[in-house]
């Protein structure tokens, strides 16, 4: 799970593993969901947290923007996120949350990742999470520079994913990248490797 | 001259002896080592992860393995070599640690050599693993790891043994050695007959050990397969497991529309 900043956008992008240490049990598998018009939260980790703390963000979120009558930014959303979280300080969900999006009013990116219980990280350039964070750090260290355009973000955050799970065992069969621009969202499934 | 040793490991002088831990019966005592002071268990992670298998048939022996090496999730090497030519009429392949296994096959195609040297004679199938069988189990219950096939071609024609680390040493028709041995264990059976071509033979092999790669995580890369006949092995060829997977899948999706049309066919009259 990698996330990026670029001129004016963000990307988002995951493996569609599911499986069971070894065991491969599907390859279609959406660990990337959209929480906004310019809103995507990835959520790597035990399948069914990932699928619990999405509808519970769900909800929340949906919750907010009744009450306030107006949309949640990202930040706003990884607070949120981080509280729910830490919650469950003394018994976690096993996810490793990604949150990459725009600002509804100003179209600012935003990128953020944090811990299982919530801790913010907020870079400037790039975030990644799960089992192959390892490499991924190495791959957007390495081909991450300041600016990207749209296509540019495109090419260096798919490359990045790519050859990062190439090096891990339990990574990749698949993979679905997000680039969220101002006025459209491009999703690409990407043809990889199935070993 | 005197020199100072403070319980230090003896050296020997016979190379084959691996050096052993300075306290009697290390097989016991070496255990206690593998637990903590909290009696949980201290894992030493080494390469491991492997899709293997071989199989007897009208034609020789057939011989498929993986090239993927991890040491734990981290993916080592997707260009392992894990068939290892013993010598001409000697096909060995590797499961399990990577080191023990490329250790012990390389001191057992010394044993082969020098057999051949004093006896005028290649060594049998059934002599060679038995050598194997026996070097491995003297380190019995010490941490070595490793499940291997012996396929060759002697006097009493095709050969195929399974061998491993815990001293079982048996002959026969079909094995799968490795993490992903069940899944490539489905296709090898629901498509095995010992009157198999040749060509069969080694697509049976490949599909064998593709699927098992698609399904599990430790074993990838490249779909090696060698061929032991009455001449020696042969080496088949090798196929990059992302090829194969788009296609075997074109295979599948030309044959829904087969079905697809016969259905239709069938509907209308």
């Amino acid at each position: 799970m990698v996330a990026m900043k670029g001129e004016n956008c963000v990307s988002i992008a995951a493996d569609r593993r599911f499986g069971i240490q070894a065991q491969t049990i599907a390859t279609d598998f959406q660990k990337i969901f959209q929480m906004g018009p310019h809103l995507y939260v990835g959520l790597p980790g035990l399948a069914t947290d990932t699928q619990t703390v999405m509808e519970k963000l769900r909800f929340r979120k949906n919750l907010y923007e009744l009450k306030e009558n107006r949309m949640m930014s990202p930040k706003v959303f990884s607070a949120m996120l981080s509280n729910m979280l830490y919650e469950k300080r003394f018994g976690p969900f096993f996810v490793e949350p990604v949150v990459a999006g725009l600002d509804p009013k100003t179209h600012e990116p935003f990128i953020c990742n944090m811990d299982l219980i919530g801790c913010i990280n907020l870079p400037n350039d790039f975030v990644v999470g799960g089992t192959a964070s390892a490499q991924l750090y190495g791959m957007c260290e390495a081909l991450w520079e300041p600016n990207l355009g749209p296509d540019d973000l495109f090419e260096t955050t798919s490359q990045a994913l790519l050859n990062a799970f190439d090096r891990d065992a339990i990574s990749g069969w698949g993979a679905t990248v997000y680039i969220i621009e101002k006025d459209k969202v491009t999703i690409r499934n990407l043809k990889t490797r199935m070993d | 001259m005197r020199t100072i040793c403070i319980g230090c490991v003896r050296i020997s002088q016979n190379n084959l002896e691996l050096g052993v831990p300075p306290f009697a019966n290390p097989s016991e005592n070496l255990a206690r080592f593998n637990k903590d002071e909290n009696g949980r268990e201290i894992k030493i992670k080494f390469d491991h992860g492997t899709t293997t298998l071989g199989f007897m048939y009208q034609g020789g022996v057939v011989l498929a393995v993986d090239s993927r090496a991890t040491g734990g999730q981290f993916i080592g090497s997707q260009t392992m070599k894990k068939i290892v030519e013993i010598n001409d009429f000697l096909l060995g392949t590797l499961a399990g640690g990577a080191a023990d296994c490329v250790y012990w096959d390389r001191v057992l195609a010394k044993q082969c050599r020098m057999y051949e040297l004093r006896n005028r004679e290649r060594i049998s199938v059934a002599a060679a693993s038995k050598l194997m069988a026996n070097m491995v189990y003297n380190y019995k219950g010490m941490g070595l790891s490793m499940g291997m096939m012996l396929a060759g071609w002697d006097k009493r024609g095709p050969q195929l043994y399974y061998v491993d680390s815990e001293g079982t040493r048996t002959p026969g028709k079909v094995f799968s050695v490795g993490s992903g041995s069940i899944y490539a264990f489905g296709v090898l059976d629901s498509g095995y007959k010992w009157d198999l071509k040749d060509e069969e033979a080694y697509d049976l092999g490949r599909r064998s050990i593709y699927h098992a790669t698609h399904r599990d995580a430790y074993s990838g890369g490249i779909v090696r397969v060698y061929h032991m006949t009455a001449n020696g092995w042969k080496h088949i060829d090798n196929n990059d497991c992302n090829d194969l997977h788009y296609k075997f899948q074109e295979e599948k999706e030309d044959l829904g529309k087969y079905n697809t049309i016969i259905s239709y066919l069938c509907a209308l009259f």
